[in-house]
Formats: C-alpha cells, sequence, structure tokens
C-alpha cells in the first residue's frame, strides 16, 4: 500500500515547510528530489543545445532529452517515438492542434463537439477557430445526475461533425468520462470524426493507455504530474501527423531552407521549433520513472480514498456546504469541489491559507461548468500521492474555522 | 496576522452605504468575472463634491468591506481629491495586506469611484 508520510520525505518543500499542507495538485503538482536533481545534473554536467552539437555534451543532452520521448511512449503505450511531440503545456498541444489540424480540415458549416466541463483550455481555441470558420460548436452537457449526457450523443454528433474534443477527468468535477465507450459511439456516427483527449488530469493519477483509449490525439502537462513546468506533451497517431502542416516554424524543424522554399523535418521534429525546454524534458522522465515506482493504480486507489473520506465528512459536518458533481460516481479521481451559500470562495480560501491551507478558489478555468451550474465560484481541494489522511482532517478544521470567523 | 479583523468582519456583515441614489450624477458597474464579483456604485456630486454615494454588490468579505469603508471615506470629498486616490490610500483604509491575486478585490471599488469621477 501506498504510504504518503515516506512519500513526503521525496519532496523537499515538506523539509522546508513541514507544516504545508497542499490541496492544490490539480493546479501544479510538488516536485520530488529525483526530478529536481535531474534538472541541476544537466545544468551542471552536460549543459548544452540538442541536435545541433558534434561535440560529447551536446551528444548526452540530446540522448538524455530522446530518452524521455521514449519513456513516455512506453508510459502512454504509444506505438513510437515519433508519435510523442513536446510542446510548453496542455494549452499548447491543444493549440497546436487547432491551428495546425483544425484550420486545414474545418470548413464552413462544419462541427466540433466537445464538453461542458471542459477547461478553457480546450474549449477556446475550438470555439475561436469556429467563430472564424463559421462553423458550430456543439456542447455536450451534463445528465441529471452531474455526469456527461454521453446516452444521447446523438444530439451533439452527427455526419458533420469533425472533430470530438473532450476531457477525460474534469478538473472540477472530479469524475473520469467514459472515454473508449464514448469514442467508439462517436465513431459509430460519425466513422471519420477526429478524436481529441485532454489528459492533463488523467496521465497524472491513472494508467492511460491510448490504444485502449482508442482516441487520435491526447494531451497532458509536465507540471501536473511531477515533472519540471514548461513541458506538455501531445501523442497524436502518426498517420495523421504525417498529413499535418508545421504549427511554428524555426530552428530544429527543417531539412532543406532555400531562398524559395523550405522543407519540413518528419514527426515529432516539424513540430519541435527552436530550442526546447531542455533540462525540463530530460527531468519529466524522472518524475514519469518515480510514478510508475510508486504504481498508478496505487496513487489512483489512494486519492479516491482521500476524496470520499473528505466528502463525507463535509458532508457530514456542514450544513449550508455543498459539494458539486455527481454524488456516486465510481470514476472518480481526488478532486472535491464545494461552495458555501453563505460565504466567498476566496474568503473561504484566504482563511484556509492562514493555516498552511492550499486550495483553489474560483472558476478553476471553467467558467461554462459554472455557468451552467449556475455558480460563480467554488472552492476545490485536490488530492495526490503525498497528501495523507490528516491532510483531509486539516482542511476540515479549517473550515469549521471559517464558519466560526465568517458567521 | 488574519486580515479577517473586527472592522472588516463589520464592514463586511453590515455594509454601509448600500443602495440606490434616486437621481444620480454618475452611475457605474464593474466586474470582476474571475471570481464573479460585481459592483452597482451610484454618486451623487454637487459643486465637485461628493454628496453621497451607494453601492449594491454582490462578492467577497473584502470586496464588501473595501467598499463599504471607501464609500464612508468619500462622502464631503471633492473629485480633485478622489481622482488622486491610490491603491496604497485603499490600503490604508483598509489597514490590511493583501497578496498580488487577493488585491484586485479590495480595488474593484475603487475603480468603480474612478470611473464615477471621469
Ligand atoms: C483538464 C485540464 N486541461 C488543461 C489544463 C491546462 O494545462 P496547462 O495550464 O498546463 O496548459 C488543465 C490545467 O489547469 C486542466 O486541468
Amino acid at each position: 500500500m501506498l504510504n504518503p508520510d515516506t512519500i513526503k520525505k521525496d519532496f523537499p518543500i515538506f523539509k522546508n515547510i513541514p507544516e504545508l499542507i497542499y490541496l492544490d495538485s490539480t493546479a501544479t503538482s510538488l516536485k520530488p528530489k529525483i526530478v529536481i536533481d535531474k534538472l541541476r545534473e544537466y545544468y551542471e554536467t552536460y549543459s548544452a543545445n540538442i541536435y545541433r552539437g558534434i561535440y560529447h555534451l551536446s551528444e548526452r543532452a540530446t540522448e538524455e532529452y530522446e530518452k524521455t520521448r521514449e519513456i513516455i511512449v512506453s508510459f502512454i503505450h504509444a506505438k513510437s517515438s515519433e508519435e510523442v511531440i513536446f510542446t510548453r503545456n496542455t494549452s499548447e498541444s491543444l493549440n497546436l492542434l487547432c491551428y495546425s489540424l483544425g484550420e486545414e480540415i474545418i470548413k464552413k458549416g462544419d462541427e466540433i463537439a466537445t464538453t461542458i466541463m471542459e477547461h478553457h483550455s480546450n474549449f477556446v481555441p475550438w470555439q475561436q477557430l469556429l467563430i472564424k470558420k463559421g462553423g458550430k460548436l456543439a456542447v455536450i452537457k451534463l445528465d441529471k445526475d452531474g455526469g456527461l449526457d454521453v446516452l444521447h450523443l446523438e444530439k451533439y454528433i452527427s455526419k458533420k461533425t469533425k472533430i470530438l474534443c473532450l476531457t477525460y477527468v474534469s478538473n472540477v468535477l472530479g469524475v473520469a468520462n467514459e472515454i473508449k465507450k464514448i469514442i467508439q459511439n462517436a465513431k459509430k456516427i460519425n466513422p471519420s470524426i477526429i478524436t481529441i483527449v485532454d489528459a492533463a488530469q488523467a496521465v497524472p493519477h491513472r494508467k492511460v493507455d491510448v490504444q485502449d483509449l482508442g482516441c487520435d490525439f491526447l494531451a497532458f502537462s509536465s507540471h501536473k504530474m511531477l515533472g519540471p513546468t514548461g513541458v506538455g506533451v501531445l501523442w497524436g497517431r502518426k498517420t495523421l501527423l504525417d498529413a499535418m502542416p508545421p504549427f511554428l516554424y524555426g530552428g530544429e524543424m527543417i531539412s532543406e531552407v532555400h531562398v524559395r522554399n523550405t522543407k519540413f523535418k518528419e514527426t515529432p521534429h516539424k513540430f519541435e521549433a527552436g530550442t526546447p525546454a531542455i533540462a525540463e524534458v530530460i527531468a519529466l522522465k524522472e518524475a514519469v520513472r518515480y510514478l510508475e515506482k510508486v504504481g498508478l493504480k496505487e496513487i489512483e486507489n489512494h486519492e479516491q480514498k482521500l476524496a470520499s473520506y473528505a466528502i463525507k465528512r463535509l458532508g457530514d459536518e456542514f450544513k449550508n456546504l455543498h459539494v458539486i458533481g455527481p454524488k456516486n460516481a465510481e470514476n472518480k479521481g481526488g478532486i472535491v469541489s464545494f461552495y458555501f451559500k453563505k460565504y466567498h470562495p476566496h474568503d473561504v480560501a484566504q482563511i484556509l491559507s492562514e493555516k498552511n491551507i492550499c486550495v483553489r478558489a474560483g472558476n478553476h478555468c471553467a467558467m461554462p461548468l459554472h455557468e451552467e451550474l449556475n455558480l460563480t465560484a467554488t472552492v476545490r481541494a485536490s488530492f495526490y500521492l503525498y497528501n495523507t489522511q490528516s491532510d483531509v482532517d486539516a482542511l476540515i478544521d479549517g473550515l469549521h474555522d471559517v464558519s466560526r470567523i465568517l458567521k | 496576522m488574519t486580515i479577517y479583523q473586527e472592522v472588516i468582519l463589520d464592514h463586511a456583515e453590515n455594509p454601509r452605504n448600500t443602495g440606490n441614489i434616486q437621481n444620480p450624477t454618475n452611475t457605474v458597474i464593474v466586474y470582476n468575472p474571475l471570481c464573479g464579483d460585481k459592483i452597482k456604485m451610484d454618486v451623487l456630486i454637487k459643486k465637485d463634491r461628493v454628496i453621497d454615494v451607494r453601492f449594491q454588490g454582490q462578492g467577497c468579505a473584502i470586496s464588501k468591506a473595501a467598499s463599504s469603508l471607501l464609500t464612508d471615506w468619500v462622502k464631503g470629498k471633492t473629485k480633485e481629491v478622489l481622482k488622486n486616490m491610490t491603491k496604497k490610500d485603499m490600503m490604508k483604509l483598509l489597514k490590511i495586506e493583501l497578496g498580488p491575486n487577493r488585491i484586485k478585490c479590495a480595488l474593484l471599488p475603487l475603480e468603480a469611484l474612478q470611473k464615477l469621477l471621469i
């Protein structure tokens, strides 16, 4: 069994701030020492640009960089390293798709289907593209239990729907959508639909297998999975990537440049213009190794246990507090969002922060979802492998203080 | 130290100067869409002096207390004085310190006031 108290010892921030109760891993995760050490290792022992140098340092850096690509390939069960592209974050991965793929295939009158529970980064790019092209965004709503209305996919998807883009795990509700089934059903309605999965909240917390999901593209961020900031991943099927034009032009992504024309490299390099976040990509593999060592199934179970415990105590002890999202979702991650009728989420978060408890307050970059629920903002507590049951207890105590202070 | 001091809590729970002005000289609505805060503010000005100011709004305790304290303070002051009011002055009224993410809540009523005086 996963022991969060032992795991905490691997994260230097807890040594520096022993009283820290960090319940905002959905925004970004803390970093274990091995990841931080790997960043240092690059800067201190083989700091050089990749691909360009014919000297030893550059070769070492290139090897380390490409090794991360291979690790990601096996981590998400991709077919080859040509399918794994490094970007800056999930948002950039999704924007890359929007600019490169969306711009090419979306014509006037076409449709894209998405869901009401998307993070803005998987919503706004498509919405803006469709405004420009004169197409329609079909938004899959919630059903009466608060999950995605997937029983009525034909209401949202037709032969006109070129792309389905949806989140695996909602960063607000914590629900994991049944991606595999939804994609199967969408392809029954329209076999040529392209499916894009925002896995920013899935890859860090559960085993993700792109072959099993059956999607065409998948995006996630390093910083949410114990890795460094500044790196995102885009996985895509090679045949589709081959057909897509580059997103950014510049160094590293070309094979020949002449005054009148340019030939681009093959994927993944044609999508990686300029010097990337070398140290960060290199260190990302240590995060993946760490996650695999602890075990994603273990992590998932641990988070679910903490979330159930939190939901139970919130329900038992606070009359004027509401937890949002499906009540009995079997497939929920470690995310609990709630609000008090009487207190503004900012005041709640601020009082908690005075007790070293970090939660998020606001709309969590999911304004359409909050509008749908008739809320302006909520408080979100999220759990990861280093959180303990006593972290949840501290949250509950803190919320009792909130009730006492704000009356 | 907590920012939820007696004065703040008192103003947040029982805000002064709420409601509307019958024939305002000017009226404005300001938003902070990220936290869903919204303030409507009316002002009555005679001979370049603020005679009355009232607000209505929804928001957190800090934004409510800030609106209440600010509206109390501006009454009787001249437009000239108010136009030169800075963030710092606003924080002096509140007598608390706020981080960069939270300060927006306290500055929303100041934004409303400054729009009213344009
Ligand atoms: C579901 C989801 N999608 C996308 C993102 C965007 O990630 P990033 O900020 O790393 O681009 C987030 C992170 O907040 C998220 O939770």
